[in-house]
């Protein structure tokens, strides 16, 4: 079985973002990019599906700029097979790319996709649950846990009143969570081979999807700032101010 | 102008964020219904007929629809969509499970997690964890949106009387099944909808601790109980306890952390809250820069003492 798994390009988890003073973005000149982290999560499965004998092969592909080769290499580094670069200057949207994807599956033939749940920049969540509407697939969304029984995968996802099991017919679409794994770190060596494995080049055009966003960004601002407030020193203190506060009775 | 609303529940009652979502819903302009696609949902149905600001009820009363299972349910309102202009979900994990398969059935991009309806085509909605907040316009015809439940107030449960229509879909798609759940039981009231929030942090150290020092304080307080994504992480407290930009986004009148030390992800789900009040150790830790009210100290001996002054 073939895992396919779009990994995104964003803006890396540990930097602070801004708002531009003019309201059109937020600032991303000379800041660190990195992969999407729930992306990372989903390299990790599919690499271990792998060497449990479960997948035979993972691809890994990205859609955006060209500068996603980077982002394809760190999945590559991790131990995937190999990748697809769909390349595209415009901001993409999910719809768009779900509709990329549908085009990769439908060469590919994967049992699988695994995507990352949401990506931290837009924030989106929607693109694994586009792809598998698009397709007809079933999705197991949210996923903690993943267990592929010949035809089917049960899947365990992280619901809001706590965890649920759905076992889906393959081939599936599945969409991580946090706790699905902790993803391994590249080893030096694995770096060095990562620069000699394929990379195909395409684009949107290549599926015949139009990229054209559907949503028009007005303005981008900064949220309502919290000032901080006071710091009492003792429980007594704190007790007094609550009450005042009439946060308690 | 129409609007068809998903009802989040669980067959039996109507849950607290389907009635932000028909706030936000109304706001759209239009008439507004309400879709309770369940098995055995009729109380849900009586229940949403009586919400201020709906017109009609449609419910879809099918074991396919049961378990709320996304490849059975998108169909079913993909189609009742051709009689309306907009799709809205509440940003529950069943809506974020639900409207872009939807949105996909549909061609029409998702506008998620709405804090505001500008018009009836634009939107605000937070992105980078919060961190930045993009108002947009849509273009499609149709849209569909899921709508953040602390940014809206909630639609009164009484006061309606709106019809109520079966209506049916093609019912199982055969591709998935239920096959169990593991919910978190608690007296406590849901992290979502509670006045009151416990949170603890990874300086609790064990699920032990945890539970000895969080949850006498959340009882005394009759609220309800969240931790940090590293307390979840370290297995201190279930996943579904987790506040923050991937877990809950919760707004109550008093957030209490506890040895919580403030990530950006963590405040992106608790800053909206009215009076937060933060108990650490480390009088660096930047849940101080949104804290109301802050304590340096031991939480160990700090907990205990403000459970028995309380």
């Amino acid at each position: 079985m073939k895992v396919l798994v779009p990994v995104k390009r964003v803006v890396d988890y540990n930097v602070k973002v801004r708002v531009k003073s003019d309201n059109t973005g937020v600032e991303l000149a000379n800041i660190k990019m990195s992969m999407n982290p729930f992306d990372e999560i989903a390299v990790e499965e599919a690499i271990r599906l792998k060497e449990k004998g479960i997948a035979t092969e993972v691809v890994v592909v990205s859609v955006g700029v060209q500068q996603c080769t980077e982002t394809l290499r760190t999945a590559l580094a991790m131990g995937a097979d190999r990748g697809i670069l769909v390349q595209t200057d415009v901001t993409t949207e999910s719809l768009a790319v779900a509709k990329v994807l549908a085009g990769i599956v439908a060469e590919e033939a994967p049992g699988l996709v695994i995507l990352g749940k949401q990506a931290i920049d837009d924030d989106a969540n929607q693109t694994g649950q586009m792809l598998a509407g698009l397709l007809g697939w079933a999705q197991g969304t949210f996923a903690s846990k993943l267990d592929p029984q010949g035809e089917t995968v049960n899947v365990t996802r992280e619901i809001d009143g706590g965890l649920e099991t759905v076992a889906l017919k393959m081939p599936a679409i599945v969409t991580t969570d946090l706790r699905l794994n902790e993803p391994r770190y590249a080893s030096l060596p694995n770096i060095m081979k990562a620069k000699s494995k394929p990379i195909a080049n395409k684009t949107p055009a290549d599926y015949g999807v139009d990229m054209t966003p559907r949503l028009t960004t007005l303005k981008v601002t900064e949220p309502a700032k919290r000032q901080a407030g006071i710091k009492v020193k003792s429980v007594d203190e704190l007790v007094a101010k609550l009450k005042e506060m009439g946060a308690v009775a | 102008m129409s609007t068809l609303v998903l009802a989040e529940h669980d067959n039996v009652d109507l849950k607290d964020a389907t009635l932000a979502t028909i706030t936000a819903a109304t706001q759209l302009g239009g008439d507004v219904h309400v879709l309770v696609a369940g098995s055995g949902c009729g109380s849900v149905a009586e229940a949403a007929a009586k919400v201020a600001g709906v017109a009609k009820v449609l419910v879809a009363d099918d074991a396919a629809y049961g378990a709320a299972l996304p490849e059975n349910l998108a169909p079913l309102i993909a189609g009742l969509m051709a009689g309306y202009d907009a799709f809205v979900a509440p940003a529950t994990s069943r809506g974020k499970n639900v409207a872009p398969r939807v949105a996909a059935a549909l061609d029409v991009a998702q506008i998620s997690e709405i804090l505001s309806v500008e018009g009836p085509d634009t939107f605000t909605r937070p992105i980078y964890a919060g961190n930045a907040i993009a108002t947009v316009k849509s273009s499609d015809a149709k849209k569909v949106i899921t709508v953040r439940g602390t940014a809206f107030a909630k639609a009164a449960t009484s006061g309606g009387s709106a019809s109520v229509e079966a209506v049916s879909g093609a019912g199982s798609a055969g591709t998935s099944s239920f096959v169990g759940a593991e919910l978190t039981k608690s007296a406590r009231p849901e992290l979502t909808a509670a006045k009151i929030i416990v949170s603890g942090g990874r300086a609790l150290g064990s699920s032990d601790k945890f539970h000895e020092y969080i949850d006498p304080l959340a009882d005394k307080l009759g609220a309800a109980v969240g931790a940090s994504r590293a307390a979840v992480d370290a297995g201190y407290a279930p996943n579904d306890y987790q506040v923050g930009q991937t877990g809950k986004i919760v707004a109550p009148e008093l957030y209490v952390a506890v040895g919580i030390s403030g990530a950006i992800q963590h405040l992106a789900g608790m800053k909206d809250s009215k009076i937060i009040v933060a108990i650490n150790k480390d009088e660096e830790a930047p849940i101080f820069q949104v804290a109301d009210v802050g304590l340096v100290g031991d939480l160990f001996t700090l907990v205990p003492e403000l459970t028995g002054k309380l």
